[in-house]
């Protein structure tokens, strides 16, 4: 397990003095941790249990029960593929399996070079242009398969620019 | 207290207003047949549904465990309804359980088994998948086995409110819930102090002791000279194994049944708490003396002295140096005794009969061990291993005369040694003692009765000719943390703190007899208030009967200083009888 810089201990604490007195502050916490650091790392739970006196093994279940949580770095780019009932009629398997194809990893992983992470989603509310795919925020609308390389190349060139 | 009018099976009845259903029908004299509220409401999460009931102004059957009776609420439990739904809930719960009920640890201890029989569950009504299992064999403590889980958290409660440690929780959701450590890690990868309260609560085998009859059995197809002793604790309890009512002392027949299992020497655990007690007295007066480390606490409980390495490790200079009373006495074995019976200590296997899990690990400890390496203690057997010996044997352990421990060398033990399995008990032997090294006399009234008694913390002043020595005892991790916390912040008011790591002390250990009622028609109804205050008083009434109760006393200890030690804590009884600790990483990666 990587160890957390010291910076990232630091701000992690100063995330737990935000919401310390608040009536649920776990669930706070750990979804302003989610959100800036993209996934809840071992040794924030840590952390976390021994600033508010909650078990470690108490907050790995709550992290564990809501799928919110993610327990494993997300990729640089989140590929969210909609696979609601509008998308899947409209080949959204097809165009999640050819992600899975390409990248090498199955819904819910991330690719070793951290660039990439798959996510199978549940409607997202964009049916008019079904199938769906957001990636960081984007919508790919009424995406087939043959366009599946040319989107992972440009992000690739994207990550790789960067 | 408000009352108020309820009929169960058509009977008119008052209870107070408050109660579950569970609980008002228990009180009308109706069991009805459950899983997670045996334990004192301990874990009533309503979660197994083993307790279903027709219950009028409720929408179909309710959890009684969890639903509150209400004024003029009419409760059917035989209802045709009922009696099918509840066994429904018990094949649900069998049909995602490993059945080896003949193999299992718990057989005719498992609450599971028991709610089938009275449910009339029938067997593999429900195929299909079942939940992937973790089998948890790392600790030389206790086996976890997610296969037999049943989900009710009374284990979770357990370490979490009893101890105020919380190493065990829920993960996952759904058919993919399992209950254990953080990350699904071992306990041995965990800071689990090993008591062993989760496997006293735990209604199946999903938690329990790792059995080492095996090593017993093995060192005597090896012609080994086995030496057994026995903790106090045991004898305060091991009668319930046979059916007896909780808080017989049965010393007398343990030994005869000891004796009749083929051991060579069969001696007390007293004995090195006899001398336990000179060493850590002259060590608390040593201290005292020399502006040493204060508060002393005491190192006896094993499942403490891994809670404290593994979260006050900045307090581990405050432990006393003792080794706790079983290792002192199997490395006496291993070297006065060998000498004298001209024995190589290597042709020793000490066995010791505890009613402790954490022990197991203990005597795996390289510090309790000689130069050579050789262990202090070669096996620990639980008080229900120890059942499961006599009963293996056959011996009709009921009906035994009762027999005398073997005398020779470290047979003698003092009454101060008996009450080592209470809480206070080591405090009260060590102030016995103290008092006289200090004094030069013996107290008047021999006993310290406010050390005694079942309140989280316990503290005494002490006047010993002038000098006044504040004392506490706790028992439980959670009632432990507050003295702790004292001490890292400077300002503990003690020179002396007992702590034991299981509520009521090693009388209540984790290896000790399961007090479920269910199999105890013949006990009080209240019997989970009231069977540690039960077993306590077999301890202490053995102490009144003993002829000698202050371990200075003990003629064999002092002949063993005169003529091997020299005296408490020298350069012999260090090297012997005392050992170190280090902090430990709570989750090590």
């Amino acid at each position: 397990m990587a160890k957390l810089s010291s910076t990232a201990v630091r701000r992690v604490e100063e995330i737990i003095l935000e919401y310390k007195n608040e009536t649920t502050p776990l669930m706070m916490i750990l979804s302003q941790v989610q959100k800036e650091f993209g996934y809840i790392p071992f040794e924030v739970q840590e952390i976390v249990s021994e600033h508010l006196g909650i078990p470690v093994a108490e907050i790995y279940g709550v992290v564990t029960f809501y799928s919110f949580f993610s327990l494993k770095p997300k990729g640089k780019f989140v590929i969210g593929v909609c696979l609601g009932t509008a998308c899947y009629v409209k080949g959204a398997q097809q165009v999640c399996d050819k992600f899975s194809e390409i990248l090498g990893i199955k819904p819910g992983e991330t690719t070793e070079d951290g660039l990439f992470t798959i996510d199978a989603l549940r409607c997202i509310g964009a049916c008019g242009i079904a199938p769906a795919v957001s990636i960081n925020g984007k919508v790919y609308p009424k995406m087939s398969v043959n366009q599946v390389q040319k989107i992972v190349d440009e992000y690739r060139q994207l990550g790789g620019a960067q | 207290m408000e009352l108020i009018n309820i009929k169960i099976e058509g009977h008119p009845y008052q209870v107070e207003k408050g109660l579950t259903i569970l609980e008002a029908c228990k009180r009308c004299g109706y069991t009805i047949p459950s899983l997670c509220a045996f334990n004192n409401g301990e874990c009533s999460r309503g979660s197994c549904r083993v307790c279903l009931v027709e219950a009028t102004g409720a929408r179909g059957l309710v959890a009684s465990c969890v639903y509150p009776v209400a004024e003029g609420m009419e409760i059917t439990i035989s209802s045709p309804k009922a009696v099918a739904a509840r066994r429904t809930s018990v094949e649900l719960l069998l049909s995602n359980h490993s059945k080896n009920c003949q193999q299992c640890s718990k057989n005719g201890n498992c609450e599971l088994l028991h709610v089938a029989q009275i449910t009339g569950a029938r067997d593999d009504m429900y195929e299909g998948t079942k939940t992937p299992t973790t089998i948890d064999e790392l600790t030389p403590s206790i086996i976890r086995d997610t296969s037999k889980c049943i989900l009710c958290g009374r284990c979770v409660e357990r370490c979490k409110n009893v101890q105020g440690i919380g190493i065990l929780g829920f993960e996952n959701r759904g058919f993919r819930t399992v209950v254990g450590p953080a990350y699904n890690r071992s306990m041995a990868q965990s800071p689990c102090m090993l008591c062993g309260q989760c496997v006293n609560v735990c209604p199946t085998g999903a938690l329990a002791e790792k059995s080492e009859i095996e090593l017993v059995d093995e060192a005597r197809r090896q012609g080994k000279f086995i030496v057994v002793q026995t903790a106090p604790a045991v004898r305060a309890a091991l009668g319930e194994e046979f059916g007896m009512r909780i808080g017989t002392p049965v010393t007398g027949k343990m030994v005869a049944a000891l004796k009749r299992l083929g051991f060579n020497r069969v001696y007390d655990t007293d004995f090195g708490a006899d001398l336990t007690i000179m060493e850590e007295a002259t060590e608390l007066l040593n201290r005292i003396k020399t502006g040493g480390m204060l508060p002393m606490i005491t190192s006896c409980s094993p499942g403490w002295v891994n809670y404290a390495e593994y979260f006050y490790g900045d307090l581990l200079g405050h432990l006393s140096s003792c080794k706790s009373p079983h290792e002192m006495m199997g490395a006496i074995v291993k070297s006065y005794f060998a000498e004298k019976n001209n024995l190589d200590p290597k042709d020793i296997f000490v066995v010791s009969i505890m009613p402790c899990t954490a022990k197991k690990y203990e005597k795996e400890r390289p510090e309790n061990a000689n130069k050579e390496g050789l262990k202090d203690v070669d096996a620990v057997l639980t008080t229900r291993e120890l059942g499961k010996l006599i009963k293996r044997s056959g011996i009709d352990f009921v009906h035994l005369p009762d027999e005398e421990f073997d005398q020779d060398l470290l047979g003698e033990y003092t009454g101060a040694g008996v009450i080592f399995g209470v809480t206070g008990g080591v405090m009260e032997a060590a102030l016995r003692t103290a008092y006289h090294m200090v004094t030069g006399k013996e107290h008047e009234l021999v006993e310290f009765k406010e050390v005694r008694g079942f309140e989280g913390v316990k503290e005494a002043a002490i006047d010993m000719d002038g000098t006044v020595v504040k004392v506490a005892v706790a028992h439980g991790m959670k009632n432990a943390k507050p003295l702790l916390d004292d001490i890292r912040a400077g300002k503990s008011p003690y020179a002396f703190i007992e702590i034991m790591g299981c509520p009521g002390g090693c009388i209540n250990g984790g290896g000790q007899p399961f007090v479920k009622p269910c199999f105890l028609p013949n006990e009080d109804a209240n019997i989970l208030d009231t069977y540690k205050e039960k077993r306590a008083n077999a301890l202490y009434s053995e102490d009144e009967r003993q002829v000698l109760r202050q371990s200075h006393k003990n003629k064999q200890i002092q002949d063993l200083y005169k003529n091997y030690l020299g005296e408490p804590n020298s350069h012999k009884a260090h090297e012997l009888l005392h050992t170190t600790y280090k902090a430990r990483e709570r989750f090590p990666k």
